[in-house]
């Protein structure tokens, strides 16, 4: 089981990794959302994995996940939710003003300024 | 406390300048004045008992953990060098107010002075070092602001600039040799440090730390090879120059070259850093000094000559040298600020300051020329003035120096040095004052009113009393200073006009009579200058200053191009590389935790997983698909917290999920739906490759973290969490009792997020964007219905229903899963669909609820629970709870926690509604199509069965 948690950590990162490097604001927005979900359970992780475990305090049960991690990522997902929205947000307004979504805001036709290909 | 109050009554002080002239430049000047008198005041009352040899001391503890405390002393070096700085410091404010014209702004400029003043002050009577750089690097930067006043003066401003960048070039050193000293001796605090003088010149480090502080104080006090910044900062205003360049800024360094002295003095490397750079810079200065034209340029260079001399003083590692440089730096604090002052009048009432075009101002100006004469004498060391003395102590002291072996090089080399002070002195003199009256002054020369001789005339009758009576005046000043300076070393001192005819009085009667034949045969001395070569500082620093902003351009250029592509390439290989070294840096054993077994439902959501992924990679270009797969990412994550037991973030995953689509497909919505292809394969390729090692570098570490045991602090909150926060939802009590100060900071962003989305979009609505935004043609095909009955019938029955849930996660937070999070973003969805199913102008009519002010009600409720905490007497955000038992409901907790997650609650609705209200908004203007009066695209109470047939 941890090693197909890990992979996909590793899936979530590489391909949003690559999205990221792309050339236009909609690919790097959804590599971004995508590094932050591996992030987010790459933390989740630090507590180990348990399975069947109560959520709450009771007399009865044999053991608790550890809560710390599940709190900081519970932050980190609607933090993270905030910083996705800023940078769509950030997209769309750059699209608007240039008339391209480059992330250069250049219009790839019309010069030669900066290293894209 | 006391102490403390001397250091910030100038900082507090700085206010009043600004505003009190507005009632007028008199006003602002007494403002400013009784600031400095009540930190004079302060200072002399503690003046009897340091005097005895006391050392006073106040502060208390600012960081402890990093050994940096708010700990003053005074000492007498303290005393002396306070004394300087506030009692000139109040000349100058005096002389200020009749230098400065209308024109320039008054209120800054003392704002200015007092920020100096009070850094100064710090600097001389910090005990802890750490306190002590920072107020050294504020002089630096107040003196910055001093001597670029005159922002209209290019020499000003760039003067200015190579002020800052040597002085605090040289305090970078400084903070680096200090903190090296500190190490050595276990303690930041002065008066530790100066007690652990074995400890220190035993140390390896000794040299490095010797030579660090050495280049901050040399730069400071413009020793050789830092000596040019001096004179060009002499663009400043002259009673600038007359504060820093005489009395205080420049004093600094020889300050903490006295300060220190008891620990760095007495070895080999001191004696030949400290002396033979004193030495030659003395020497150097004061020839150059001799042949400068400008008046000021001559005093710069002056100073720089007699900071050499009393640095040199201080190299010679003797207490009685020590003593003798104590003095004169009191006796040249004197005669120099008086000679800038006057410096500063001839320059005002003449209209120049260029020596020869001057000449003869005696019979104009006889106030000011006598007061400068004096000064100038005392400069040049002519006997019955304070100069004099301190002059033959000095020389008394070289004739027990020997220079590698030589022992006629310091005397020799002093002499000189005092010979060209009489030679530029006697210039200063002659060729301004004395000779004919010329009738070409720019300006009508004559004696200024008595306020702004006032000044300099103090000054000069403190030279003439010191120089007449030094016992009485200054003996126990010096005996104090001395002694805080040598630790208690020095022999008995007592300071007398007539030694008797020895050495000292031999080399001193040679200096004035060489000085005296090179004024009278000037022509022929400055020919000879002329024709040697002049090796000019400033087009060297320059230069070098040239080719290191080349160097930088080239280090920025070539990283820094403008492609964010690039940008994020290179920090992805550098965390790869980072990575590496890490990896192959350490040890590699297999985890030895044992592994869950996995299941066929896990191994199910894997490969929906991967294959998103790789959806994603391979078929990006079409948006609208890959906005699709990143949900289905988000999905899997969310049931895979549900699966291992964390059911708090599956919620909060899954709703974020719903509102993060919701979001990118109202971007998508103006976005174009493809990307075109641009990279080449070959780039493609390349980022394959880096996306592979990163993804194989991150899952590889989950993979040997989650493959090893670990330990945790989550014991402490499950056992705390029911009696000390009183819920059971462990996770819950974490984000809003133990951890409530990070989750309060956190909503605080999350409403500045949305804030700045409002920002962004409200300002899209104008300029060129808006205008586009106005020619907005749809690149896709149109729903038949705009708001079709069945979502609209849908969203409406739902909404009282998703409403009642949200409020129930909210309540049920601290128990069970859920809580003002997950609840907010609950809610925000049955709002949001509202939006969907009726458009954005009917919806925003129904709910008139302000987003923004939403935001900062829960921000300032969860605020104010945390507020609640501190007036009971407990830290911020402590929570109480208790247990009520209403009749029928039974046991009810009450929580303040509760509070603070309505806040949470609050804030999330406010700031995930107004984000998409916003884009929603731009839709409507880009839309063209008027505003739907009705709920829904066909109102089912008037509908007849032919107009449904119609349609």
């Amino acid at each position: 089981m941890e090693f197909l948690v890990a992979s996909a950590v590793g899936l979530m990162t590489g391909a949003g990794v690559y999205l990221v490097l792309r050339a236009r604001t909609f690919p790097v927005v959804l590599g971004l959302a995508l590094i932050t979900y591996a992030v987010n359970v790459f933390l989740f992780t630090m507590g180990r994995l348990a399975v069947n475990l109560p959520a709450v305090i009771s007399d009865d049960a044999a053991g608790y996940a550890d809560p710390l991690p599940q709190a900081l990522v519970l932050t980190a997902i609607v933090i993270s939710f905030g910083m996705t929205a800023v940078v769509v947000v950030m997209a769309l307004r750059a699209y608007l003003e240039g008339d391209t979504d480059h992330v250069d805001l250049a219009d790839p036709d019309s010069g030669d300024e900066g290293d894209r290909s | 406390m006391n102490l403390a109050l001397i250091v910030m009554l100038p900082f507090l002080g700085a206010l009043l300048p600004g505003l009190m002239i507005r009632s007028g430049r008199n006003a602002c000047a007494t403002a400013t004045a009784s600031v400095t008198v009540l930190a004079l005041g302060l200072l002399l009352v503690h003046a009897p008992a340091v005097l005895q040899g006391e050392t006073i001391k106040a502060g208390w503890d600012w960081l402890p953990g990093l050994g940096l405390n708010v700990n003053f002393f005074l000492d007498g070096l303290g005393l002396l060098f306070a004394g300087l700085i506030l009692g000139i410091g109040l000349l100058i404010i005096i002389y200020a107010r009749f230098y400065l014209s209308e024109k320039d702004p008054m209120g800054l400029f003392y704002t200015y002075l007092l920020l100096f003043q009070g850094a100064m002050v710090g600097v001389v009577l910090s005990d802890n070092i750490l306190l002590l750089l920072i107020f050294w690097e504020l002089t630096s930067l107040s003196s910055f602001l001093l001597i670029g006043y005159w922002k209209h003066l290019p020499e000003g401003r760039q003067g200015a600039r190579m002020a800052l960048a040597v002085t605090g070039g040289g305090g970078l050193a400084m903070i680096a040799g200090m903190l090296i000293l500190g190490n050595i001796a276990g303690s930041y605090e002065l008066s530790v440090i100066l007690g652990e003088v074995e400890k220190i010149q035993a140390s390896p480090l000794y040299l490095p730390a010797l030579v660090l502080i050495l280049i901050g104080c040399f730069s400071k006090s413009a020793q050789f090879p830092f000596h040019f910044w001096l004179p060009h900062a002499m663009a400043a205003p002259t009673p600038v120059s007359a504060y820093l360049h005489s009395a205080t800024m420049v004093k600094a360094g020889v300050f903490l070259l006295a300060r220190l002295w008891p620990v760095l003095a007495g070895t080999d490397a001191w004696f030949y850093l400290v002396t033979t750079t004193g030495l030659f810079t003395m020497v150097l200065a004061a020839g150059i000094a001799l042949f400068k034209d400008d008046l000021k340029g001559l005093l710069a260079y002056s100073t720089v000559s007699h900071l050499g001399l009393v640095t040199m003083l201080f190299g010679l590692g003797t207490p009685m040298a020590a003593a003798a440089g104590v003095f004169h730096i009191i006796n040249h604090a004197t005669f120099k600020a008086a000679l800038f002052m006057s410096a500063g009048i001839v320059d005002h009432e003449a209209g120049t300051r260029h020596i020869p075009r001057l000449g003869g101002l005696m019979h104009l100006m006889p106030i000011t020329a006598t007061l400068a004469m004096l000064a100038a004498a005392s400069m040049a060391g002519v006997p019955l003035l304070n100069g004099f003395l301190s002059k033959e102590m000095m020389l008394e002291q070289t004739t027990h120096a020997q220079w590698a072996g030589l022992p006629w090089l310091i005397p020799f080399a002093a002499t000189l040095g005092a010979l060209l002070s009489v030679a530029y002195s006697l210039r200063y003199v002659v060729h301004v004052f004395m000779g004919p009256k010329r009738t070409d002054y720019p300006a009508k020369p004559h004696d200024p009113r008595p306020g702004f001789w006032l000044p300099p005339a103090i000054l000069v009758l403190l030279v003439v009393l010191i120089g007449l009576f030094p016992e009485a005046m200054a003996g126990p000043l010096v005996r104090a200073a001395g002694a805080a300076v040598t630790a208690g070393a020095l022999p008995e001192l007592h300071l007398a006009i007539w030694h008797g005819v020895n050495s000292a009085l031999v080399m001193s009667m040679l200096a004035l009579a060489g000085g005296l034949v090179v004024i009278l045969r000037y022509p022929e001395v400055w020919a000879r200058w002329r024709a040697g070569p002049h090796p000019e500082a400033k087009s060297m620093y320059d230069a070098v200053l040239a080719r290191v902003v080349k160097l930088t351009q080239f280090g920025i250029h070539s990283a820094h191009n403008g492609s964010l592509q690039r940008y994020l390439a290179l920090m992805v290989i550098a965390s790869i590389v980072l990575g590496y070294v890490g990896f192959t840096s350490a040890e590699h054993v297999a985890g030895q935790r044992e592994t869950l077994v996995f299941s066929p439902l896990a191994l199910v959501l894997w490969v929906l997983l991967a294959g998103a992924c790789w959806l994603l990679v391979t078929r990006h270009r079409q948006r609208l698909l890959a906005v699709v797969a990143v949900s289905v990412v988000g999905l899997i994550v969310s049931v895979g917290f549900l699966y291992f037991s964390a059911p708090d973030l599956a919620l909060t995953q899954i709703s974020v999920e719903v509102v993060t689509t919701v979001l990118m497909l109202l971007a998508l919505y103006f976005l174009p739906k493809r990307t075109p292809v641009e990279s080449s394969p070959v780039r493609r390729g390349r980022d394959g490759v880096l996306a592979a090692l990163a993804g194989l570098g991150v899952g590889g570490l989950c993979w040997a973290v989650l493959t090893r045991d670990f330990s945790t602090l989550s014991g402490y909150y499950l056992e705390q969490s029911v009696p000390g926060g009183g819920g059971t939802n462990v996770v819950n009590v974490i984000l809003v009792d133990f951890r409530g100060f990070d989750t309060f900071g956190e909503i605080i962003v999350l409403g500045i997020a949305a804030l700045a989305i409002y920002a962004l979009l409200d300002g899209a609505l104008r300029g060129s964007a808006g205008a586009r935004l106005e020619a907005w043609q749809p690149d896709m095909p149109r729903a038949a219905d705009r708001h079709p009955m069945m979502m609209v019938v849908a969203t409406r029955v739902m909404l009282p229903l998703a409403l009642m849930v949200g409020v129930y996660i909210l309540l049920r937070g601290h128990n069970m899963p859920g809580g003002g999070f997950i609840a907010g973003l609950v809610v925000s969805i049955a709002l949001i669909m509202q939006y969907m199913a009726s458009g954005f102008q009917w919806a925003a009519s129904k709910m008139r609820v302000d987003y923004d002010a939403l935001i900062g009600l829960g921000i300032l409720l969860a605020g104010a629970t945390g507020i609640a905490a501190m007036v009971t007497d407990h830290p911020f955000l402590t929570s109480a709870h208790d247990y009520v038992y209403p009749p029928l409901i039974g046991k009810v907790e009450l929580a303040s926690a509760m509070a603070f997650d309505v806040g949470v609650f609050l804030t999330v609705v406010g700031a995930v509604m107004l984000a998409l209200a916003q884009v929603s908004r731009l839709g409507l203007v880009a839309g063209h199509e008027p505003a739907n009066i009705s709920p829904m695209d066909v109102d089912p109470s008037t509908s007849t069965q032919d107009q449904r047939g119609t349609r």
